[in-house]
This record gives structure tokens, C-alpha cells and sequence, in this order.
């Protein structure tokens, strides 16, 4: 266990923790605001990464198609707000869990059935391709480090949008208490489908920029959306600041849980045995971390609603 | 229909309908291995419509335990138990036991938190599972040998496991009847509806709740073993969210807090997904928008048809 190693995969865990933020905040505002759980945010992450793919081999360009994929899932994203999830506001918990389902499996299948099943290749920006020397013999990618600081940047702007902004207040005001917004004259539904859709376009952000790095293919979004669930348990719903924290945690976890593990429980066990158990302990640190923040604080670190 | 013809009629004839399958299949055991496959998916579904249903818990991480079931069964086969008793015992604990913690965490959770929480446990053990590598990581792996009960072999053959599937759902439905109805029942629904009165009256709601998620998991883990003997294989898509989301949908399509709406739905979903899967390869193109618009419409589809509007 090097400290080479050490950095190069707390990097690493940083480069997971902003896409899950990216994805996570979108998530936990319309969780907040709306009290809606909706399953298919995750296919908004999909779509952004077949987007990009899509538009950055048909211009030739990476930061148009960028652009273009923005523009695409945050059109995506005000459609679906329109035709399916405007009419299950204020319905059971279980009617959304029923529709949101419904869109994941019909959008995974018509990815599929569109682009097919094999993944698709992107190739990383000339620009941006290559490796930096962090420090002597610590040599890291530069679209990774592109990547975090994107990300690090998103979350800079989205605080001073939700904290400093008349907008950012209604939408705070919504994650505490939509009832009273709307009664002192907001038009909740507006912000509803202006939340809605800033949160698709992040999450579609975040699987555009994931394109280079990861396979995309379809359902690519299923796994990454219920780690940002946990993320959103951890940081309290509704709460971007929450959101924030809780994902560079997760992020840090898995990615180094992943990573050392395996060594962790040669201390334990002997070689093969710890081989065994070692990724099986990897894979639910995360959850093990969930289940302690709940304990100690069942409404997350930084509940948002007030009720 | 009235009250005492959906109590009685439509379980009944469910029950019959599914004891005439091998009869009317005749040689097909394409016809009752889909029958078995939908009888223990049924299984599960119940477990979830004593949670969902009746206790107004929305778990999404019901597969899990579905899934742990199986894989207990699975990895005492691998190690060469073959007793039918012991592997379905250990089906039903492992699951109950797996339940009892992540119960203990999520219930002590409301709304889109424990169904966020409840989903993320099952992506956990999911994962679990796929890095067994001892066990088949995520190709899963296959049963050397199906189980025997004393000396006898009702997993044998396709019809008699049929009906050894049969008479243990019909149990378990009579069981969750027995449940429903006793005192506890009424204390799990009338949580439900108004938990702070039921707390008020002074029951322990979160122990209630805790022993109908334990309940519900190790019913789950029976479901599980039956199917892992039935495929005589487990792997860990079996344990994978879509099938957490199916039995949500088995269970609120078909009537939530009816029992045999589980059932029903259970039938209805399988045999509408090999229907529409003859038409398309892409079929969840049809399912998908169906769920949105049955979510829409509002609930409880397969069981109004049937005539459950009241005149």
C-alpha cells in the first residue's frame, strides 16, 4: 500500500464522489421540493453519456457535443416532467415508484433498441488527453483531473444559484415546506419543472463527461443512481450542501475500500480467505456507512425539511 | 361481486385454475414449469403484500431476500447437502435473518427514505453475491444435485414439483390469511393508516412492523430456495433491483392488500411478460409505458377488472 497508490485512488474516489454529487443533487431537490421519488434519474444520466456520444461523433467536436448533449437532456428532462411526472405530484410514494419504473425500463429498452447493446467508445478530447505529473512518479490523467475540477466547479456555482439567489431561496424554501411556498404566491409548479429540469441536465452533465472514462451501454445509470440514493440518505434530502459532503464520502469509501480491502483483511485472514472476503467487504462499506449515519441521525447529516 | 365472493370465490378458483394446469397441459412442461416459476415468484409477492399491502411499507428491496433465499440453497448444495427439510429451513432463516437488521435500520425510517434505504440494502447484498468468487461471482452458480425429502423425490419431476409448489403456496396464502386477521394483522394495518394513533393506543409499532418485515423476508427466502431447486441454479440477478421493482408491480397491479391480488398479479405479470417477449425482443418498450399508464390511472388493475368496484 503505496502512497502513490493511496493518492492516485483518492483521486480517483474524488473523480466518483462529484459525478455521484452531480447526479445526487439533482436528486435530493427533487426529492425535497417535491417529495417525489423518481427512480429515473438515473436514465437522464444514461441518456447525457448517449447523447454525448451521439453528437460528439456526428460534429466531429467534444465541447459542442457537450453542449448539444446538455441541451438534449435537459430537453429530455422538461418532456418528462411534462408528460409523466407533472400528474403524480402529491400522489402516493408507490404510484411514483410504479411510473418512474415504468420510464426506466422503457428508456434502458429504447437505448438498446436504438444504439444497440454493445457499448459505445468515446474517444477523450485531444485537448485533454495525456497525463500530468502530480508529483515524482505519480503520473495521473488530465481528463480526470478535467473531470473533478468540472465537477468541483458545478457545486461551486450551485451553491451561490441555491444560496444566494432569489430562485435558490424559493427552492429552499420549497425543500422545507412546499405548502406554505405556494400559499404565500409562488408558482410551485414552475419551480417544479425548473428544478426538474436543472436536475436532469446536472445528472446528464454528469454522465456526459463519465462517457470517456466509462463503458457507455444501456442501464449504465441503474447501479450509479442507487448509489446516489445513499448518497442522498447520508446527506438528508433536500439538502444540496448535504448532498455535497455525503458524496465525496461515498465516493472516498467505495473507491478505497475497493482498492485496499483485500490487504486490510490479510492482516485479519490468511491470503486466500481474504482474497474471498476482502471485495465482499468492499462492495458494502458503502451501505455499512449508511446504515451508521441512519443510526445515529435517521434524517441524514444535513436534514433540509423542517416538518 | 360481494364481500364473501372475493373472499372466497376468487382464491378458490385461483387455486383451482392452478391445480388444473398439469392436468390440461397434458404432455407441455413448457406450460407447468412456467406455472411452478410464477407459483414461486406468487410465493414471494405475498410476503411483500403483507408489507406493502397491509402495512403501507414500500420495501424496494424485496428480491434480496428472494435472492438470499436462493443462494443458501445453492451453496449447501455446492457443499453436498441434498436434504430437502434442512435446504428450505436454511432458506427461510438466512432471509429472516438477513431481514432482521436491515428492518431494524430502514423502519426506523419514513417515506421515499425507506424506500431509497430498503433498495440500497438489496443493492448490497446484489453486490455481496457478485463477489463471491467461491460461488460463481456473478455468472452465478449451479446446483450438482436437486434435494431429496426423506428418501423421496417430489423435486423429480416437473408435475410433482408442480404440486409441492402448490401446496406450499397455498400455506403460506392461508398463513398470511391467519396473520392478516389475528390481532397483529390489525395492528400492522392500522399502522398503516394512522401510525401516531396506533402509537398512541400504545402499541410498539416499530416491533410490529419489525417482525412483518422479518416475516415477509424469510416468506421471501422460502420463494427463493423453491426457485433456486426449480432452475436448479441461483446467480445474483436474482437478487437484482428490477426484480424488487417486478414484485412491487406483482403486488400493487394486482391489488395491494388482498393476498390474492398477489397472486393474481404474480400470473398476470409473468404470463403478460412472455407474451409481449413472443411479440418483441424489445418488449419492455410495451411494459414499460403499461406501468406508467396503470401508475397514472391509479392502482389495483388486474384486481378491478375482475369486478372489485362494489356496486
Amino acid at each position: 500500500m503505496s502512497v502513490t497508490l493511496l493518492l492516485i485512488q483518492t483521486l480517483n474516489g474524488l473523480q466518483l464522489g462529484v459525478l455521484l454529487f452531480l447526479i445526487a443533487a439533482g436528486l435530493t431537490l427533487v426529492f425535497g421540493v417535491m417529495d417525489f421519488i423518481n427512480l429515473a434519474h438515473g436514465v437522464q444520466y444514461m441518456l447525457g453519456a448517449y447523447f454525448l456520444a451521439a453528437f460528439a461523433s456526428a460534429t466531429g467536436s467534444f465541447a459542442l457535443g457537450l453542449v448539444l448533449a446538455l441541451a438534449a437532456a435537459l430537453v429530455c428532462g422538461v418532456l418528462l416532467e411534462r408528460l409523466v411526472l407533472r400528474r403524480l405530484y402529491g400522489r402516493d410514494h408507490l404510484d411514483q415508484v410504479l411510473a418512474t419504473f415504468g420510464v426506466i425500463l422503457f428508456l434502458n429498452e429504447a437505448v438498446r433498441a436504438f444504439w444497440g447493446s454493445a457499448p459505445l467508445h468515446v474517444e477523450i478530447p485531444e485537448a485533454l488527453s495525456g497525463a500530468v505529473r502530480l508529483m515524482p512518479g505519480l503520473l495521473y490523467p488530465l481528463y480526470r483531473l478535467v473531470l473533478i475540477g468540472a465537477g468541483l466547479g458545478v457545486a461551486v456555482l450551485l451553491y451561490v444559484l441555491v444560496a444566494h439567489t432569489r430562485v435558490g431561496m424559493r427552492v429552499r424554501a420549497g425543500a422545507s415546506d412546499a405548502a406554505i411556498v405556494s400559499a404565500l404566491g409562488v408558482n410551485v409548479g414552475r419551480l417544479f419543472t425548473l428544478v426538474f429540469g436543472f436536475g436532469a441536465m446536472l445528472a446528464g452533465f454528469a454522465g456526459a463527461l463519465a462517457a470517456p472514462i466509462l463503458s457507455v451501454e444501456p442501464g449504465m445509470g441503474d447501479n450509479i443512481l442507487i448509489l446516489a440514493f445513499v448518497v442522498v440518505v447520508i446527506g438528508g434530502i433536500g439538502s444540496v450542501r448535504g448532498a455535497f459532503v455525503a458524496a465525496l464520502l461515498v465516493g472516498l469509501v467505495d473507491t478505497l475500500g475497493r482498492s485496499f480491502s483485500t490487504s486490510l483483511m490479510r492482516l485479519l485472514l490468511d491470503s486466500s480467505a481474504a482474497a474471498q472476503a476482502g471485495p465482499a467487504l468492499a462492495s458494502m462499506l458503502v451501505y455499512v456507512l449508511m446504515a451508521l449515519v441512519l443510526a445515529v441521525r435517521p434524517r441524514g447529516l444535513f436534514p433540509a425539511s423542517a416538518g | 361481486m360481494s364481500i364473501a365472493a372475493r373472499r372466497y370465490v376468487l382464491p378458490l378458483s385461483i387455486g383451482a385454475g392452478l391445480t388444473l394446469v398439469p392436468v390440461v397441459a397434458g404432455g407441455d412442461t413448457y406450460m407447468v414449469n412456467l406455472a411452478v416459476r410464477i407459483m414461486c415468484l406468487a410465493i414471494a409477492a405475498l410476503g411483500l403484500d403483507l408489507i406493502l399491502g397491509y402495512g403501507r411499507l414500500v420495501s424496494f428491496g424485496h428480491a434480496a431476500f428472494f435472492g438470499a433465499g436462493a443462494y443458501a440453497v445453492g451453496i449447501l448444495s455446492a457443499h453436498g447437502v441434498t436434504s430437502g427439510p434442512l435446504l428450505i429451513a436454511a432458506a427461510i432463516a438466512t432471509s429472516a435473518a438477513l431481514a432482521l437488521p436491515i428492518g431494524a435500520v430502514s423502519l426506523r425510517t419514513r417515506g421515499v427514505y425507506f424506500i431509497m434505504i430498503t433498495l440500497a440494502f438489496g443493492q448490497m447484498l446484489f453486490f455481496t453475491t457478485s463477489s463471491l468468487s467461491a460461488y460463481g461471482g456473478d455468472d452465478g452458480l449451479n446446483l450438482p444435485a436437486r434435494a431429496t425429502f426423506f428418501g423421496t423425490d417430489p423435486f423429480g419431476s416437473p408435475v410433482s414439483f408442480h404440486y409441492v409448489v402448490l401446496a406450499v403456496l397455498a400455506f403460506v396464502y392461508l398463513a398470511c390469511r391467519a396473520i392478516v386477521a389475528s390481532r397483529f394483522g390489525r395492528v400492522l394495518r392500522a399502522a398503516g393508516e394512522d401510525e401516531r394513533r396506533v402509537t398512541a393506543a400504545g402499541f410498539p409499532v416499530m416491533a410490529y412492523r419489525l417482525v412483518a418485515f422479518v416475516i415477509a423476508g424469510g416468506m421471501a427466502g422460502l420463494a427463493g430456495g423453491l426457485y433456486a431447486e426449480f432452475t436448479e441454479y441461483v446467480s445474483p440477478a436474482y437478487m437484482s433491483w428490477q426484480r424488487s421493482g417486478e414484485f412491487i408491480v406483482m403486488v400493487v397491479l394486482g391489488g395491494a392488500g388482498s393476498l390474492h391480488g398477489a397472486v393474481l398479479g404474480a400470473i398476470g405479470i409473468v404470463l403478460l411478460e412472455e407474451w409481449l417477449a413472443e411479440i418483441t425482443e424489445h418488449w419492455r418498450l410495451i411494459f414499460g409505458p403499461l406501468l406508467v399508464l396503470a401508475a397514472l390511472a391509479g392502482r389495483d388493475g388486474i384486481t378491478r377488472l375482475l369486478g372489485r368496484r362494489t356496486p
